[in-house]
């Protein structure tokens, strides 16, 4: 495929891997991590950090936004696929996610109509198409997907799609960043910035994390040569000493992201006081709900959302894996009460998790080799 | 806890005997992947588990004879490149074929929706008349079921295979060596590819057909190039070739080695594929073979399979290991190394 195999190039590959080796010093640790679901998805399929020196690890962040979402958030959403009348959509891979008492797949074969969408627009679609019924849109994600859902909502509103709301679990990147450099036991060296939020948000507000915690970013985009390069530029900063946000998808992310989508989602959103964040807790100022002018539009205001809280047991420790404090298997319930088959945390959720990588490919990555 | 215990301790339960807990069945247990396993091995295996059975091959091998039945639901029945009739016919086929069995019969049986229009059933029934003349078959018994509108989606169509084991034919679940060269008939990811398109929900379009067709002329190729050194077959319908390269690990106890870059995928399932976020690997295919083949007779069996109808482009895609047993690594084509595992249920697409 032009354009895209251009960065998938095998041989640039092995150029830049033997870069990294050549820049990281013998002896010295690097943890590395990567914020967004998007990049440790690249990094698993096409083997990324097989390339890479043992001394230098990449940490799966809290970028997954399917992963993130509270337990009892997704009981709510069952609920509301329960209500007779509803049809209730969402985004394919959150329908896989457990809740405090099974997913949204199970609640479609318990007879629910739950189904599976691409963009918010086919959801509004399915809205035009069934007056008589009533559709929720079960909202996900970071800045990326936010603006898409703003603009549904926008046009649902001047088109006055009655029959229409939106259950909105949208989350923003910079307040459990902030989160997890706050905490004094911290043992990662600098981050993969997310490309596509900042393609929204662009470079600037990341600038915190050189500026106040000293760490060196990197905004990558979601090849594999884009995150081989990101790695070796933040490898780069750390062993000239540099800390800084560099743009490493310029291609795509402009320094100032797109003001047309930030205005967009000014209009549709705000912040929620505080959100909950699977194995993260609660985080301030994280969580955006439908402002005042769409609150017609709102399925919390619209339904009877039971609010259900299913508390994170004491014992999962995401929060520590994500600090790489911690490897998986010292976590208290890996593998025990924490399964990939019945998660507790956002790292046992997504196959792609720290915590589910490690359960179900920890021997392959022990030994690493096949003979 | 330290490293190693914490690995041994998944290990032991993963060893354990499957049990299906499940409290109702979701759609993951018909998609191939860990669901589907966990209820075959969990519910039916430990009641109905003769040898036969338990071999978990294509087909039920009794003395000389090979028998196997499967369903057809297939949303739309007509799809390019094929249809639900065309497919009973093939599914079933191919089920016998890989077994290392010549199909010599095959059953029929119809569940029709109230309300099913006269000319689709008219085009359906040509349609397995003409696949079961061009597989060498004949359908020899048949029975129909008409149910109320909307307790079945137009047509459902059962057949079930009786085949004569072909006597150069050695195949068994179990036999993998180290060593062995792991062959596909042809371009991967076809049929589902087409199916998904053909249902319209994602406003694409691209020049992809179904690659239905009968797989004894393949089979056929491949025993007489390879006879004994032939190991073991499989037909990588659903749950693609990742699912029929995890089953065949698993029931040989050996890890397998795949080089991406060389199966062989069209352009046009690669570019569907990458905008809908699933990987080729899992997509079903219902004309496509995997075979294992000592080293020896490797390059003999794969310029025999390429002679085929429609295995032009069969390629010797990668190679049985030793450790880590029933592990499938794939060797991107980026150059990098990774486990390619079952699903754990339908491929879902990803949000970003």
């Amino acid at each position: 495929m032009k354009y895209v195999d251009e960065y998938r190039d095998a041989e640039l590959g092995r150029v830049l891997a033997g870069e990294i080796v050549a820049t990281v010093e013998p002896g010295r640790e690097y943890k590395i991590m990567e914020v967004c679901g998007g990049h440790t998805h690249t990094i698993y399929k096409y083997g990324v950090d097989d390339l890479l020196p043992a001394n230098v690890e990449l940490v799966h962040g809290p970028g997954c936004p399917v992963c993130v979402i509270p337990m009892g958030r997704v009981d709510d959403a069952i609920a509301v696929a329960h209500i007779p009348g509803v049809i209730f959509t969402c985004f394919g891979d959150m329908m896989r996610v457990p809740g405090g008492s099974g997913t949204l797949l199970d609640a479609k074969a318990r007879g629910a109509d739950v189904r599976m969408v691409y963009s918010p627009l086919d959801a509004l679609r399915i809205a035009r198409e069934n007056p008589d019924r009533e559709v929720v849109f079960f909202a996900v994600g970071f800045e990326t997907t936010a603006p898409s859902t703003a603009l549904t909502l926008k046009r649902a509103k001047a088109e006055g799609t009655r029959n229409f709301s939106c259950f909105s679990n949208h989350v923003t990147i910079v307040p459990p960043l902030r989160a997890l450099l706050e905490s004094p036991d911290l043992r990662l060296d600098g981050f993969i910035g997310p490309g596509h939020v900042s393609t929204v948000v662009g470079a600037r507000p990341f600038e915190f994390i050189p500026a106040d915690y000293g760490k060196p970013v990197v905004i990558s985009g979601f090849e594999p040569l884009d995150l081989l390069q990101s790695v070796y530029m933040v490898l780069r900063q750390l062993v000239e000493g540099r800390c800084e946000v560099e743009n490493q998808y310029a291609r795509v992310v402009p320094a100032d992201g797109n003001p047309a989508a930030l205005r967009v989602l000014e209009e549709v959103f705000e912040l929620r006081p505080h959100f909950e964040w699977r194995g993260l807790g609660f985080i301030s100022h994280s969580g955006l709900k439908l402002s005042e002018a769409y609150a017609e539009l709102d399925a919390e205001l619209r339904f009877e959302i039971p609010g259900v809280r299913v508390a994170d047991p004491k014992a999962c420790q995401c929060g520590e894996v994500l600090k790489g404090v911690i490897k998986p298997w010292e976590c208290k319930v890996f593998g025990t009460a924490c399964t990939p088959e019945r998660p507790i945390g956002t790292c046992m959720v997504s196959s792609e998790g720290a915590c589910a990588a490690y359960y179900n490919y920890g021997r392959f990555a022990r030994e690493r080799e096949v003979v | 806890m330290r490293e190693h215990e914490a690995l041994a301790l998944i290990e032991r339960v993963r060893a354990r005997p499957a049990k299906f807990k499940d409290t109702q069945i979701t759609m993951a247990h018909g998609a191939g992947g860990k669901a589907t396993q966990t209820l075959v091995a969990g519910l039916f295996l430990p009641a109905f588990g003769g040898q036969a059975l338990r071999e978990l091959g294509d087909a039920g091998v009794v003395e000389d004879l090979a028998l196997t039945t499967d369903s057809f639901v297939v949303k739309p029945i007509r799809f390019p490149g094929g249809s639900i009739g065309e497919l009973a016919v093939n599914g079933t086929v191919n089920d016998l074929a890989v077994a290392g069995a010549r199909p010599l019969a095959l059953t029929l049986s119809f569940v029709l929706e109230e309300g099913l229009s006269a000319d689709d059933l008219r085009a359906e029934v040509e349609a397995i008349a003409a696949a079961a003349a061009a597989a060498g078959v004949e359908i020899v018994a048949g029975d129909t079921k008409v149910v109320e509108r909307g307790s079945c989606d137009s047509m459902y169509v059962t057949t079930t295979g009786l085949g004569r084991l072909d006597p150069r034919a050695t195949l068994s679940t179990g036999s993998l060596k180290p060593g062995d060269k792991i062959l596909v008939s042809g371009p991967i990811g076809e049929h589902g590819t087409a199916v998904m398109l053909a249902r319209g929900e994602f406003e694409l379009e691209a020049p992809v057909e179904s690659d239905t067709r009968s797989l004894w002329p393949a089979v056929d190729a491949l025993l007489d190039a390879a006879g004994p050194s032939l190991r073991c077959l499989r037909d990588a319908t659903r749950g693609g070739v990742a699912s029929a390269l995890n089953e065949l690990a698993q029931a040989s106890s050996v890890a397998m080695v795949v080089r991406e870059a060389a199966v062989p995928v069209r352009p046009p399932v690669v570019g569907a594929c990458e905008i809908l976020g699933i990987d080729p690997m899992y997509v079903a295919n219902e004309g496509v073979l995997v075979a294992f083949v000592a080293p020896e007779a490797a390059a003999d069996a794969l310029a025999a399979l390429a002679s085929a109808p429609g295995c032009e482009a069969a390629a010797e895609i990668g190679e049985v290991k030793t450790e880590p047993p029933g592990m499938v690594l794939v060797e991107t084509a980026f150059g990098g190394r990774r486990v390619m595992d079952l699903l754990v249920g339908d491929p879902l697409p990803r949000i970003c």
